[in-house]
């Protein structure tokens, strides 16, 4: 198994490249900073499919490779292993993530050709891959925590790439700040964890979990909702999430690595690894499930109404994340996992695409300067449109099969409130549906509506290092939905290979449907995306006008067209609700008292103290040769007396 | 006759001398005079002792102290010396600059 033997090389393998470039990029040239971080990641992507492919040969049952490289942290009775596991699961995300990743970095080299700090760009970008590919290949919870910060650093970094423009200095600030509230939770479910099972290794916990903990206890409850509050934070859920928008003020292909293709389903790879735990949490599921529902619908709407290009995608993510966690809530995992392959297919894409059309217009992100694309720039045209119908669920595209599994399960869920999911879920398809093609005509269809000429004279078509990558990808939006055929008999593939992984203690029964059920679900999901599309369409291709005008008339219209474009005022609310009272109690009181009166006051008294006690003490040192010869001779005196006193008696 | 007494009391008289000198005057040289003279006191008492006990160890340490003397002086001197030159006085009163 040559290929399990060395999977340890995987994560490796980008973090040579992100030291190399780190450390000596600035004096290479343009071509080994390229070498060194695209040559690892694609031979990490090499290793990958091997051991993939190895895995893949071995039987259903005995399909876990775990490999202890060396023992990391020894304390009493806390072990913790350094140590590689592969299973279905994590072949799956290793795949997407390796596979995209490289991609990714492919397009990179087109994309960041022009900017500043390529290397330092490239040392960022493969350090995610080693956190990430440590976050899904460990064998144990601190090292996954361990990938969960890496990840998180990488992003902040990223985000903040352009760090002299304050919003993105900002915007990295706050990615950084939400994720630290959602990892307090992580850490505190790992220490939970400990703490109950003696261990934080996965073969310990999860085999024992049924055993240890009772099902729907205090304990298992406790555990799996703190860790899906770190996943929310990671995967921007609600109450979360406002980080992931402002992410887009890094560079676009950190968008669609980052923030749409992996590190973001991180959460999802969680709570699906966890599903042992989950699943003895009736509690829990729920909230996952509401919460998922409810963040799916809220991000679409959301989405309806921006006018930067990557923000519709970025709350697009946000939605689609949304539908993933409703499929964990409802016990449909391989769905989920179905859906974090696919979303990474077309929602990599589309940024990618969004990324090309962004080079082509000069740096341009509102799509109202932008507009009628679609001849000027072709390859980036099809694959978006493909991208756009897959991820409105639009049949034989990607989208369509995992989509249409999360609805379904939605609806037979063994949770309780199943059909509020499903409604959520389904309202939440055709806005999807409605903003991807709103976003697809503004661009791509009409008259180009920019202003500058020189913007104007510049569109052009993205060099093939560009391209390429969005073909792939494009294929991958079109056919990866193939691996999950619904209806047919052992026709869903990834749901033979995943089994295993979650068929664990009190796995819920999946529900079947009756074929009439599913095709009416189908039927229905598909004509309410179709009836998106079409809105779109009316307004924003064949009476471009109709949408400008009902915002004109006012009243209720405009109030909803304003409330969303303002995204519900969360930002504000949070500003008024928590940042500013937090921050003028660390202003007038943990500054201003606490710090300066108590802190300095406590440190500054004793220096004072000191300093009196000295200046009483230096009377005595007069600076008087004679004094000192009377002071001495009469200590002399004194001695002496005491010696003869002593003798004496 | 002379017994060890006198000896002794002599060489009080001249170390109370020498003590007084140096805690009264102000004039650097004359308190190093007395220096001298308290050390030439214990000389006394030393010889004394050496002569009254028949012990030759007292004179062993009158030379030692002579030697220590003689190279305090010419230190001692040596700093006076300075001192003059750079403050025209050899006033030890007048010596205090390093009092903060």
């Amino acid at each position: 198994m040559l290929g399990l033997e060395n999977i340890w090389l995987v994560p490796i393998l980008p973090l040579i490249g992100a030291i190399v470039n780190g450390l000596f990029g600035k004096f290479m040239s343009k071509s080994s900073v390229t070498l060194w971080a695209v040559g690892s990641t694609g031979l990490s992507f090499f290793i990958a499919v091997i051991a993939f492919l190895n895995l893949l040969s071995l039987d259903a049952r005995d399909r876990v490779f775990e490999k202890i490289l060396f023992t990391w942290i020894q304390a009493g009775s806390f072990t913790a292993q350094a140590g590689i596991q592969i299973d279905p699961l994590s072949a799956i995300f290793l795949l997407i993530v390796t596979g995209v990743g490289f991609l990714i970095h492919v397009y990179s080299i087109g994309y960041m050709s022009h900017e500043e700090g390529y290397a330092r760009y490239f040392a960022y970008l493969n350090l995610f891959m080693f956190s990430m590919l440590l976050l899904i290949l460990g064998n144990n919870f601190l090292l996954m925590f361990i990938g969960w910060e890496g990840v998180g650093l990488c992003s902040y970094l990223l985000i903040g790439y352009y760090y002299e423009k304050d919003s993105a200095s900002n915007a990295g600030k706050k990615a950084f700040v939400m994720n630290r509230i959602g990892d307090f939770g992580f850490l505190l479910a790992i220490m939970w964890i400990f703490w109950t099972f003696g261990s934080i290794d996965y073969t310990t916990v999860f085999p024992s979990a049924s055993q240890v903990l009772p099902a729907g206890g205090f304990a298992v409850t406790g555990i799996t909702l703190l860790l899906f509050l770190g996943a929310t934070g990671k995967s921007a859920q609600i109450p979360l999430y406002t980080w992931l928008p402002d992410a887009m003020e890094g560079p676009t292909p950190v968008s669609a690595l980052i923030h749409a293709a992996t590190m973001v389903t991180a959460g999802v790879y969680m709570v699906t690894r966890c599903n042992a735990l989950f699943n003895l949490a009736p509690t829990s599921m729920i909230v996952v499930a509401l919460i998922g529902a409810a963040t799916a619908l809220f991000a679409a709407t959301m989405g309806l109404y921006q006018n930067d290009i990557k923000r519709v995608l970025a709350y697009s993510t946000v939605s689609q994340l949304g539908y993933m966690f409703l499929a964990c809530g409802v016990g449909a995992y391989v769905a989920a996992v179905f859906h974090v392959m696919t979303h990474a297919f077309f929602k990599a894409c589309l940024f990618l695409g969004s990324g090309s059309v962004i080079h082509g217009m000069s740096g341009e992100q509102d799509m109202r300067q932008m507009g009628g694309l679609k001849s000027k720039m072709p390859i980036t045209h099809m694959t978006m449109l493909i991208s756009a119908l897959a991820i409105s669920g639009i049949p034989i595209f990607a989208g369509f099969f995992s989509k249409d599994e999360i609805l379904l399960s939605a609806f037979l869920g063994h949770t309780k409130g199943n059909l509020v999911y499903w409604i959520l879920a389904t309202v939440a398809a055709a806005v999807t549906a409605f903003y991807m093609f709103r976003l697809y005509y503004m661009t791509f269809s009409g008259e180009l509506r920019a202003e500058d000429q020189h913007v104007r004279d510049h569109v052009h078509e993205s060099p093939n290092v560009m391209t390429v990558p969005l073909i792939i990808l494009a294929f991958g939006a079109a056919f990866a939905g193939f691996l999950g055929l619904p209806i047919i008999e052992g026709g869903h593939a990834l749901n033979n290979f995943l089994g295993p992984v979650f068929h664990t203690p009190g796995a819920p029964e999946h529900p079947h449907a009756s074929l009439g059920l599913e095709l009416f679900l189908m039927g229905f999901s598909v004509s309410v995306a179709v009836l998106g599309i079409l809105v779109a369409r009316h307004f924003y291709y064949v009476r471009p006008e109709a949408a400008t005008e009902m915002a004109a008339k006012g009243g209720f219209i405009k109030t909803v067209y304003t409330t969303l474009q303002n995204k519900y005022y969360i930002d504000e609310i949070y500003d008024v609700v928590i940042v500013k009272p937090v921050v003028s109690f660390s202003r007038s009181f943990l500054w201003k008292i606490f710090d300066v009166k108590i802190v300095d006051g406590f440190v500054n008294s004793i220096a004072s103290f000191v300093t009196d006690l000295s200046s009483l003490l230096r009377k005595s040192q007069t600076g008087m040769v004679r004094n000192y010869a009377l002071a001495m001779a009469l200590g002399g005196v004194f001695f002496v007396g005491l010696w003869i006193l002593a003798l004496g008696n | 006759m002379l017994t060890i007494n006198h000896f002794l009391a002599l060489s009080a008289i001249l170390f109370v001398i020498g003590v007084v000198g140096v805690l009264t005057r102000r004039n650097v040289i004359v308190i190093m005079m007395c220096i001298e003279l308290m050390l030439n006191a214990v000389n006394l008492t030393f010889i004394s002792f050496a002569y009254y006990l028949g012990d030759m160890t007292g004179h062993v340490f009158v030379f030692m102290v002579m030697a220590v003397a003689a190279a305090e002086a010419a230190v001692g001197l040596a700093i006076v010396m300075a001192l003059f030159r750079n403050r025209e006085t050899v006033d030890v009163d007048r010596v205090s600059l390093l009092k903060h």
